[in-house]
């Protein structure tokens, strides 16, 4: 989907804020969402698509204001509602004051909860990559509706094959319980005057992995 | 602003949710504890810094490091969540790598920790891709211009470390004396060892 977290070449956030001697968590209740989503992920109640994908239906507006750990409470109360791990009245009860819990149906339906804990999304492929290093691809123009780790800036973008990574899990189908479908992934190298025109700054490329159905080879 | 668009104080909601997992027996707060304290204790910037420091002193190493980064970090003992495969990108004098996650924040946690709250910030995010270098010089790295700079953009599961150069006195110094020299934003790629 088009939403806010495909930030990747966005104008007007201006310099990103650094801290010195940053704590890991700045707050007690970061690091409580922090590790309720990783035992919710270990124990199979959803996969990392799926978590990646409920962050990513936050409103605009929502998903700037929140900040990164607001997003995972947000996202891991909308996946526990959805596997009726909790009902909103019992948030309701816990929290009378606060904001209602989102129970309408995602726009495109989250994956069934798994049974079993889900095992790491690395995948073996029989059939050899369809790309090699140094090949020219073009990636695919395509907007689709639900999740997917095709970043914006380089639909449409011809690059060259820098690395063939091995098979993994299609996040596309996965985060929806589409199956796993396992792809080869790529490093695909961008110069900068492709991607943003004559101004691009000199000397500059840009890698980005991206899986095997993004992208068609490039006769030009 | 209407009270339902108030965000919730989000202390409140956590506890909630912790409170009703806790109560359906799913989560315990030990377990809870344990996890926070291994990202606050156990798996940081340290592991890479073991890392970076003995490829600067073991040529062998480094060539495993380059070529098999997930293989050569497990030596060290390190691995696990968002570390199932590590692609070590090497910093030479004509070159420099950087990485970001446009999509999200993915971060190489077992070699890293979890990431800083600038790697997160969407002024990061957007920005790296399409103006390192004067992002770059805004976060205190002026490059020469004739250096070029690549870009990686972590779009799948692949996690990246940055190998930095070593500082000019690497040959003086022991392999412990060197880990104390190895920053987080070294290993990421938006600072250079100082010396």
């Amino acid at each position: 989907m088009d939403g806010m977290h495909d930030m990747g070449g966005m104008d007007g956030f201006g310099s990103p804020r650094v801290e010195s001697a940053e704590p890991v968590f700045h707050e007690p209740w970061e690091a409580r969402v922090f590790a309720m989503t990783m035992l919710a992920t270990a124990a199979g109640v959803f996969v990392t698509d799926t978590f990646r994908h409920a962050v990513e239906q936050l409103p605009p507006d929502e998903y700037l204001r929140r900040g990164y750990y607001g997003r995972w409470l947000r996202a891991l109360e909308r996946l526990l509602l959805h596997a009726a791990i909790i009902t909103p009245d019992e948030i309701v009860a816990h929290d009378p004051d606060g904001e209602a819990p989102i129970t309408a149906p995602p726009t495109v339906p989250f994956a069934a909860p798994p049974s079993a804990a889900s095992p790491g999304s690395l995948r073996n492929i029989d059939t050899p990559p369809q790309f090699e290093t140094g090949q020219r691809v073009l990636v695919r123009s395509m907007r689709p509706p639900g999740h997917t780790r095709l970043p914006g800036y380089v639909r449409g973008k011809r690059g060259v094959v820098e690395r063939v990574h091995p098979g993994w899990v299609f996040p596309d189908t996965s985060a929806h319980g589409l199956g796993e479908e396992p792809q080869y992934a790529y490093a695909v190298r961008f110069q900068g005057v492709e991607l943003w025109g004559a101004d691009a700054e000199r000397g500059v490329s840009v890698c980005v992995d991206l899986f095997e159905s993004y992208l068609e080879g490039d006769p030009a | 602003m209407t009270d339902e668009d108030r965000p919730a104080p989000p202390v409140i909601r956590a506890e909630a949710i912790e409170a009703l997992l806790t109560e359906k027996g799913l989560v315990d707060a030990a377990t809870i504890d344990a996890v926070i304290e291994a990202y606050e204790r156990d798996i940081g910037p340290m592991n890479g810094a073991a890392v970076v420091a003995k490829a600067w002193k073991d040529p062998d190493y480094k060539r495993r490091l380059l070529d098999d980064g997930t293989a050569a970090i497990a030596e060290l003992g390190f691995g696990g969540p968002q570390g199932e495969h590590i692609v070590v990108v090497e910093n030479v004098p004509t070159r420099h790598n950087v990485v970001v996650c446009t999509l999200c924040s993915c971060y190489p946690w077992p070699v890293l920790g979890l990431p800083p709250a600038w790697y997160k910030d969407p002024a990061y995010r957007s920005r790296v891709v399409k103006e390192p270098r004067k992002l770059l010089a805004e976060m205190g790295l002026d490059l020469a211009p004739e250096v070029e700079i690549r870009v990686w953009d972590s779009s799948a599961e692949v996690r990246y470390l940055v190998l930095p150069e070593p500082p000019a006195d690497v040959d003086a110094r022991s392999q412990s004396e060197l880990v104390q020299r190895v920053t987080r934003d070294a290993m990421i790629g938006v600072a250079r060892i100082d010396g």
